[in-house]
């Protein structure tokens, strides 16, 4: 398999400050076409530092990052933001919709400004398509103040999917879900990666790390682990379990 | 991004602030309306001056006696009383140019008939004198030449004479009398109305100037001499002419004679209405400015406050030009859409006063084509700092900002 992503001893010094804030302090990493990956570690520690430099949000201090075999760092501002048009698909922590427009207009927002033209009839259908890989269809004429957490969350990966991209970055997906929830979205993030699509995410959860085959762990600006998962969790059969366990719930009580 | 997305997205983000679209674009409205209505409106001014100006005659030059000085003091315009019959009938045989010359008498005075009496103005003229003034008889007809050589004692008479002397109508034929001289009603004028000075032009008796002369003033002073030129491109030429006639009469003594061109009079009295024109544009013209600025300002209220929406669609991969002309087709948006909506106040207004006023109703292109002009480049120039603001963001500091 390609590699998809490779880091070279990558820093990130936060200038603003009055001490400069070591937020990464040399990682290096190779992520493969494919991979599963999740990156965990305490607060601070600098996963989402380290996220926002994956996904072409944010710049590295000094290093080298390769993504397809292109070196970012010598690309200008709108090169970048065609790449994280066009390759990456970014989920962020705080869901970041637009209030006030629909799902299905916050799913398309990423294909108006690709570089290439469709119709509006394409668009919204490749919109719908990608409500629908999230199970949301029928959520589309929605605002974001209409939909549940974890709606907002799938609307968000949606948006993040409708570009096809080869990888999808994912901050903490999961943070502010309930347990049922999680196990939801961990069930789209497998069933697009078994169809190709590599994706690395954050998670402060070492049940949701589970369902990922490659786990990484922080610490202080640093890599101090990289375990692949053994007894990998299949999202599909634990909400077989969750739901056997509710309605076990509902018949006692 | 293609053009027509970034449409799109500029009226989504519009109508996702309805309420606050509109009264953004209520500056421009109002601003709008206020330049095509004030503008119209004084255009409106501006024309019925110009048609009670032109109601007094085409291409008229007017001659009256000047001041008289009397042991060095100096009397008021019209004191000396030196202009003659003699005068008018030369300059008529020796200037050229000249499609008529009417010397004039004018007096007030009693004019009894059927048994009624009425204060007017008794006016001797030459026959030339209602062609000159671009009047028209309504009934009967004018008197001739040879009543003028005769100095013969007919008259017609204002639509006012008539109304308070013949309230029964039919004049025409009957007689009326002056200082108690009988004079033969020959024809009726129709009605012209008030004139610019806010006078009574149907308040009048017309006599050949001859009989005037003889039987009424019984002096041979005129009021005035009025001369009509071929072309207004001859009056500069003309006036100048009958100046110098009038001094090499007077042997080099003081001027005691002023002549005067009805352009002169024209052009001042327009020039008054187009400085309230202007003046009342130019306030107008200082709330659409004002407009303008409503729209920056909330425009730079909507970067600040849409600085996430900002840092989302630069990170799904918007270039700062996308965004730069988002928030400025949105500012274009809202004062076109402002400036459509103000020409339909602004046109509909400036009907409703010129109709109240009983003006004409002159909507000026010009205005529109202005306002609306205006209205488009203060969207580009007001929107532009905003929308440049909002491009320049950076997309991980906008998407933290809270
Ligand atoms: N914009 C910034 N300016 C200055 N320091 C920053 C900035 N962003 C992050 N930091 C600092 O960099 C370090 C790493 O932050 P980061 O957000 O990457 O942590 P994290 O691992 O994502 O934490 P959490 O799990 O709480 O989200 C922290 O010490 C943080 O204070
Ligand atoms: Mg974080």
């Amino acid at each position: 398999m390609s590699h998809v992503v490779q880091l070279e001893d990558i820093h990130k010094t936060y200038e603003s400050g009055e001490v400069p804030v070591l937020a990464v302090q040399g990682v290096t990493l190779t992520i493969t076409g494919g991979e599963f990956v999740a990156i965990m570690g305490a607060s601070g520690s600098g996963k989402s530092t380290l996220m926002n430099l994956l996904g072409c949000l944010d710049r590295p201090t000094r290093g080298r990052y390769l993504l397809g075999g292109t070196d970012v760092s010598n690309l200008d501002r709108n090169e970048l933001a065609d790449l994280r048009n066009q390759k990456l698909g970014f989920i962020f922590q705080g869901f970041n919709l637009l209030s006030r427009t629909t799902a299905l207009e916050n799913v398309e927002l990423p294909m108006l400004y690709g570089r290439r033209h469709f119709s509006t009839r394409e668009i919204r259908e490749r919109a719908r398509q990608s409500l629908d890989i999230v199970g949301l269809s029928n959520r589309a004429d929605h605002f974001p103040s209409q939909l549940s957490g974890g709606q907002q969350q799938r609307v968000a990966i949606a948006r993040a999917l409708i570009n096809e991209p080869q990888i999808l970055l994912a901050d903490e997906p999961t943070g502010n879900l309930d347990s049922k929830t999680s196990v939801e979205i961990m069930g789209v993030f497998q069933k697009l990666n078994a169809q190709g699509i590599t994706v690395v995410m954050v998670t402060h959860e070492l049940d949701i790390a589970h369902y990922c085959k490659r786990n990484l762990i922080m610490r202080d600006g640093r890599l101090v682990s990289d375990t692949p998962v053994v007894d990998r969790l299949v999202a599909t059969e634990q909400m077989q379990r969750i739901v056997t366990a509710e309605t076990d719930a509902k018949l006692i009580a | 991004m293609r053009f027509i997305n970034v449409i799109k997205v500029a009226l989504r983000a519009l109508r996702r602030s309805a309420m606050r679209s509109i009264l953004t674009a209520l500056g421009i409205i109002i601003g709008v309306a206020a330049v095509i209505a004030m503008v119209s409106i004084g255009n409106g001014a501006k024309s019925q001056v110009e048609a009670s100006i032109a109601s007094l005659g085409q291409n008229i030059i007017s001659v009256f006696p000047g001041s008289a000085k009397t042991g060095g003091m100096y009397g008021g315009w019209g004191s000396a009383s030196s202009l003659t019959v003699d005068e008018a009938l030369t300059i008529r045989r020796e200037i050229s140019g000249i499609v008529a010359v009417s010397p004039e008498m004018r007096d007030r005075q009693q004019v009894l008939a059927n048994g009624l009496n009425w204060n007017s103005s008794v006016n001797g003229e030459d026959v030339t004198y209602l062609d000159i003034r671009l009047w028209t008889i309504a009934e009967g007809e004018m008197f001739t030449e040879g009543d003028v050589n005769s100095a013969a004692k007919v008259c017609v008479i204002g639509q006012t004479v008539v109304a308070k002397l013949f309230p029964d109508g039919d004049p025409v034929g009957r007689s009326l009398r002056i200082r108690n001289l009988p004079f033969k009603i020959i024809g009726v004028l129709k009605a012209k109305g008030f004139n610019y000075f806010g006078s009574d032009q149907d308040d009048v008796v017309i006599i050949p100037y001859t009989s005037h002369i003889k039987r009424i003033a019984r002096r041979p002073n005129l009021n005035s001499i009025i001369i009509q030129a071929e072309s207004p491109d001859q009056m500069t030429r003309i006036q100048q002419d009958v100046t110098d006639l009038l001094q090499q009469r007077r042997n080099g003594r003081d001027p005691d004679f002023t002549v005067r061109n009805q352009q002169e009079l024209a052009e001042a009295a327009t020039a008054t209405t187009k400085t309230m024109t202007v003046l009342l544009g130019a306030i107008a013209g200082v709330s659409l400015i004002v407009g303008g600025i409503g729209i920056m300002n909330i425009m730079l209220v909507s970067v600040t406050e849409r600085t996430r929406e900002i840092g989302i669609r630069l990170a799904v991969g918007a270039h700062g030009r996308d965004v730069l002309t988002q928030f400025l087709v949105e500012a274009i948006i809202l004062s076109v859409m402002g400036g459509t909506l103000g020409i339909l106040l602004g046109v509909g207004s400036s009907q409703l006063i010129s109709r109240l006023n009983g003006w004409p109703v002159l909507i000026s292109t010009s205005a529109i084509f202005g306002a609306v002009a205006f209205s488009a480049a203060i969207g580009v120039f007001f929107g532009f700092y905003p929308a440049r603001k909002a491009a320049q963001l950076d997309p991980i500091e906008a998407l933290r900002y809270e």
